[in-house]
């Protein structure tokens, strides 16, 4: 763990290393969840991704960055990948990707867009899409460091059949004290929903959030307009833009 | 050439000369950035060299649109493993802010507004290396994309191209930035793969 503590500085070069699928969970119709067991795995902070490379029978290599999606336990690291229309890596990942077969794995990178089980100020979490994967890492190492930091997650979605971990997210809120979990729909909203499906707004944000004067630490993460959009938002409501941290993706990941 | 993984065929590109490894082609401007997007009034802006002795040298806005400016076309490459070749940008060439600025540093660490900090060898910014581009693709420089001001110095990972550029200090010994203390590599050269510490 001390590896992923002290990011940077210190660490020899990231290794390549192999992992082997070891369980799959259908997330949406088009996201799947991928755990792999990787030798030798260094462990991680929630919030920190890695570098997945495939490589062909006649060698040509493809690698992409995906979001952990749990905390650190033993040598198992999970990733959920969303399915890109047109891409090179994600439509093998979630469709032909078996039980049993290698991928080297590399990290685990990124020391700023993290949460540690020693924090102590308030959370708040704010995910747009398929961007909730490094944002339920957090709540998930919550869970498992038996934290008590109150948590406040908002979920942007397009309709309830997008949404990744419906099941458990019901379930922590239901077991974990001090997380709370409200939800924007932004094209079809479950029935009985009040009002039409639509963009998150500063009502949102300011409703589920923290007032500023409590100075949460902020998390934002999904495609870039969400991103920028919350991330605006914050600011006007007085939050401090240095803990204010965001992660962006585009188009055309992979 | 690494493990093999069954059934992966990937979609192979025609041999593109000016791709660095591990890299792909996008058509579009994805947006990476730790934080929101500073809204940097122009009537504020300025630019500060401090070198190793303390001395300063400053530009506002209107200085800087006074000096004489380049239009490079370059390519860029995003240690996410996306490059955009061709993009053009109007800024003034480094060359002529340092020109006057009497210094034997070796190292400059580049500040912005928003906090962020990158760290380069003072000669990479040298010799129409590097520039301070204010205009991008014909139109002023959008905010997502470091407007009003970025850095743009494109042979190294564009996370050494600092967005919302404010300043930089010039030092004698190197001082890692905010990616490079957060486990990204400390030069960033693309050719080299340099993504993370010890690559």
């Amino acid at each position: 763990m001390a590896r992923a503590a002290v990011p940077g500085g210190l660490s020899p070069r990231l290794a390549w290393r192999v992992g082997r699928l070891v369980e799959i969970r259908d997330e949406t119709p088009t996201a799947r969840t991928l755990v792999l067991e990787v030798a030798g795995w260094p462990g991680h902070l929630a919030g920190q991704h890695v570098d997945v490379r495939l490589t062909a029978q006649d060698g040509y290599q493809a690698s992409r960055s995906y979001s952990l999606a749990a905390p650190q336990d033993g040598e198992r690291v999970e990733m959920t990948v969303q399915r890109v229309p047109d891409g090179e890596v994600s439509p093998y990942l979630v469709q032909t990707y078996r039980i049993g077969d290698p991928v080297e794995v590399r990290g685990p990178v990124g020391g700023w867009f993290v949460w540690r089980p020693t924090d102590t100020a308030p959370v708040l979490l704010v995910a747009g899409g398929s961007g909730i994967v490094p944002l339920m890492a957090m709540v998930r190492a919550r869970r498992a460091a038996c934290s008590r930091v109150p948590f406040r997650l908002i979920c942007s979605a397009r309709a309830p059949d997008d949404l990744f971990y419906a099941d458990e997210l019901r379930r922590r809120v239901r077991d974990d004290a001090g997380l709370d979990v409200a939800y924007v729909w932004t094209r079809q909203a479950p029935p009985q929903w009040p009002g039409p499906p639509r963009r998150i707004s500063v009502a949102d944000v300011n409703t589920h959030g923290w007032p500023s004067d409590l100075a949460p630490v902020c998390y934002v993460c999904g495609p870039t307009g969400f991103v920028e959009a919350v991330a605006d938002i914050l600011v006007a409501l007085g939050h401090d833009p240095r803990r204010i941290r965001t992660e962006r993706f585009g188009p055309t990941g992979g | 050439m690494g493990i093999v993984t069954p059934g992966f065929q990937g979609r192979r590109r025609t041999t593109q000369p000016a791709l660095p490894p591990g890299q792909y082609l996008v058509e579009d401007f994805p947006v990476l950035s730790a934080g929101p997007t500073p809204r940097v009034d122009l009537d504020h802006w300025e630019f500060v060299i401090a070198t190793e002795t303390g001395a300063e040298h400053r530009w506002t806005w209107p200085q800087l649109m006074a000096l004489p400016s380049e239009d490079p076309t370059v390519d860029i490459h995003c240690v996410t493993r996306w490059s955009k070749l061709g993009t053009t940008w109007r800024g003034v060439s480094l060359d002529t802010l340092l020109a006057d600025v009497e210094t034997t540093a070796d190292y400059a660490l580049v500040r912005s507004y928003g906090g962020y900090t990158t760290n380069l060898p003072l000669a990479d910014l040298r010799d129409g290396q590097a520039w301070i581009a204010y205009r991008f693709d014909g139109a002023d420089l959008a905010p997502e994309h470091g407007g009003p001001a970025r850095m743009i110095v494109p042979h190294l990972y564009f996370w050494k191209s600092a967005k919302w550029v404010r300043g930089m200090r010039l030092l004698r010994e190197d001082e890692p930035g905010f990616w490079e203390t957060a486990g990204y590599h400390d030069y960033g050269d693309p050719w080299r793969e340099q993504r993370y510490q010890g690559d």
